[in-house]
């Protein structure tokens, strides 16, 4: 069942169009995630669904709620977390929590019990006392989270979640959004990390200068690169001596090798290891490593957009410090 | 009720977060004392002092207000946890109220200081202290949606500043403060009329002193359109500009 679903939504800021119609829709239950590089129009379409940002056309339904028409009435649904943690810098972290239930009507009971379980299950329990903007980075915005996820909301929207914050951080977060999304939360998340995407994301779609490329499922646009199932080998000694025999050995097979040690078996159909265990024993090679050579999503994202993903994250953090 | 809930926090946050800071509040009190005191010292008999209080009662509002709530909106939208507000379901009005009250609340708290001092040296028997209080209230809503209104103006913090003394100066020497409306240049006196605050001091004046120039039933009335006409405008400028 879909929890949300956009069509032909557009956005323009004067002459310049944001976001280009476009078409979507978020399963209950799921983690979606929009992908795409600096100025694609990701922020402004979470903008467009949460109430921040007026569409200028198209139409944006939340659980059967028409969000263009009355988002007053969807935003109690709805979960926020910006790109930049927003909270409130003199109030503490305890504070901060309570006083954004309060903006959903939760009452003082609730509130105070619900603030004080959130900053324990996000680890945040000693820093009550401390003033928001004592925090540091992943602090602060895992108090963001946690203020967003406050009032239970169905469907939570992550602007780049992990952005600026070190790894260990960045773990920690990916992993209490699995959690949230475990307890029942769908959430919507924008990312430029493509690993990030694709160890998280159930679907993904794909948007560049405001139009969306692609959707799907991880594993559907893994099929189209996955046209060959690859295995590689390294060995201990030089392969030139067996490269010949070997091909005239798996005619059905294409061999490429990466450096002196190191081969790629690669089929359209299944490769079993066995015969080539059996190959490289029988002219003296020990097998020191055998993988299977998986396709990445970095890879869809480069055939479908044509962009580089290195260059993508550089244009990021660079625009980011500034 | 739960939207009520909202109201009250967003109000109680914003009391003990801006107003009621020891800074704020200092000046707030402080202000209408110097300006007390100056007056005090300067004249030479009670007469004087009630002369001059119900312009003391209008610059103390109108200082504890309008560059107050400009400021501290404008602080929170810098900060972008404003956009929290805006995305809450709350309904944009009672927002703004919410948002409104707090300054509301310390313009009244404020013009006390100066009535309250004033009582240890003069007798304030014989004024009208309903029109006082309602005059109060208004003078007070008005010069914060005035506020609003420059919040809704301006992007950054300097600029609430700067905007607020745009107003609020000109305003405090033709509100019939410092020169009598009746003894105003006859060009000028059409300007003093566009100013809420003049229909404040009018009010003021007379349940004080007994010398209104205007009816006191228009000045109220006026008041209210001020105040009404500001605050809609504020609210079309927040779904213009905030929500893109
Ligand atoms: N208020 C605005 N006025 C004018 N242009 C805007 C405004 N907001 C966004 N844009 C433009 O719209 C485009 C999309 O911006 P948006 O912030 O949605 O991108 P994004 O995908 O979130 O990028 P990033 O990864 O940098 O956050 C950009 O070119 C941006 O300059
Ligand atoms: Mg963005």
């Amino acid at each position: 069942m879909n929890i949300l679903e956009v069509k032909e939504l557009k956005k323009s800021f004067g002459n310049f169009t944001a976001v280009k119609g476009i078409d979507f829709a978020v399963k209950k239950g799921e983690i979606f995630g929009f992908l795409g590089p600096n100025g694609a129009g990701k922020t402004t379409t979470i903008n467009m669904l949460t109430g921040l940002a007026r569409p200028d056309e198209g139409t944006i339904f939340l659980s059967g709620i028409d969000c263009v028409k009355d988002i007053k009435k969807a935003q109690h649904k709805i979960g926020i977390v910006p790109d930049e943690s927003n909270l409130y810098d003199e109030m503490n972290g305890f504070d901060n929590l309570a006083f954004c239930a309060s903006l959903y009507g939760i009452e003082k009971k609730k509130r105070e019990k619900k603030s004080k379980e959130l900053m324990e299950i996000f680890g945040l329990a000693d820093t009550g006392k401390k003033p928001f903007k004592a925090y540091s980075k992943g602090m602060k915005r895992k108090l963001t989270i946690a203020a967003g996820i406050i009032h239970e909301p169905e469907i939570l929207f992550l602007d780049e979640p992990t952005t600026g914050i070190d790894v260990e951080s960045a773990r920690q977060i990916r992993k209490l959004i699995s959690t949230m999304n475990e307890n029942g939360t769908t959430i919507f998340m924008t990312t430029h990390y493509i690993e990030e995407a694709e160890r998280l994301c159930n679907r993904i779609g794909f948007i560049v200068q405001g139009k969306i490329v692609r959707t799907g499922t991880v594993e559907e646009m893994m099929q189209e690169v996955q046209t060959d199932n690859i295995i590689q080998f390294t060995v201990d000694k030089d392969l030139k001596s067996i490269q010949e025999k070997l091909t005239i050995d798996f005619p059905k097979f294409v061999i490429e090798t990466v450096d002196n040690f190191t081969l790629r078996i690669g089929s359209s159909e299944k490769v079993s290891l066995m015969p080539f265990m059996q190959f490289f024993n029988s002219h003296q090679y020990t097998i020191h490593e055998a993988k299977i050579i998986k396709p990445s999503l970095e890879e869809v994202f480069v055939k479908v957009t044509g962009i580089e993903i290195d260059k993508m994250k550089k244009e990021k953090e660079g625009g980011k410090r500034k | 009720m739960k939207k009520w809930i909202a109201f009250w926090n967003i109000l109680v946050k914003d009391m003990k977060n801006y107003y009621l800071k020891p800074p704020n509040i200092s000046w707030g009190i402080i202000f209408p004392f110097a300006w007390t005191l100056m007056f005090l010292l300067r004249s030479k008999s009670d007469v004087d002092i009630r002369d001059i209080l119900p312009g003391i009662i209008a610059i103390s509002i109108l200082f504890g207000t309008t560059s107050m709530l400009a400021v501290t909106i404008t602080f929170e939208r810098k900060g972008r946890s404003f956009e929290r507000l805006l995305l809450a379901p709350i309904d944009l009005n009672l927002l703004m109220m919410a948002k409104t009250a707090g300054a509301i609340i310390f313009g009244i708290m404020n013009a006390f200081v100066p009535i309250v001092f004033s009582l240890f040296f003069i007798n304030l028997s014989g004024v009208n202290w309903i029109s006082v209080i309602v005059s109060v209230v208004l003078i007070s809503v008005t010069s914060t949606f005035l506020g609003l209104f420059i919040a809704v103006s301006v992007n950054e913090v300097f600029e609430a500043q700067t905007f607020s003394n745009f107003f609020r100066f000109p305003m405090i020497f033709l509100c019939g403060l410092f020169i009598p409306l009746s003894q105003m240049p006859v060009f000028i006196r059409p300007l003093s009329f566009v100013l809420p605050l003049t229909y404040g001091v009018d009010i003021l004046k007379a349940a004080i002193n007994n010398d209104g120039y205007i009816s006191m039933w228009i000045s109220f009335i006026a008041l209210i359109l001020f105040g009404l006409f500001m605050f809609l405008f504020s609210i079309r400028n927040v779904k213009r500009k905030w929500i893109m």
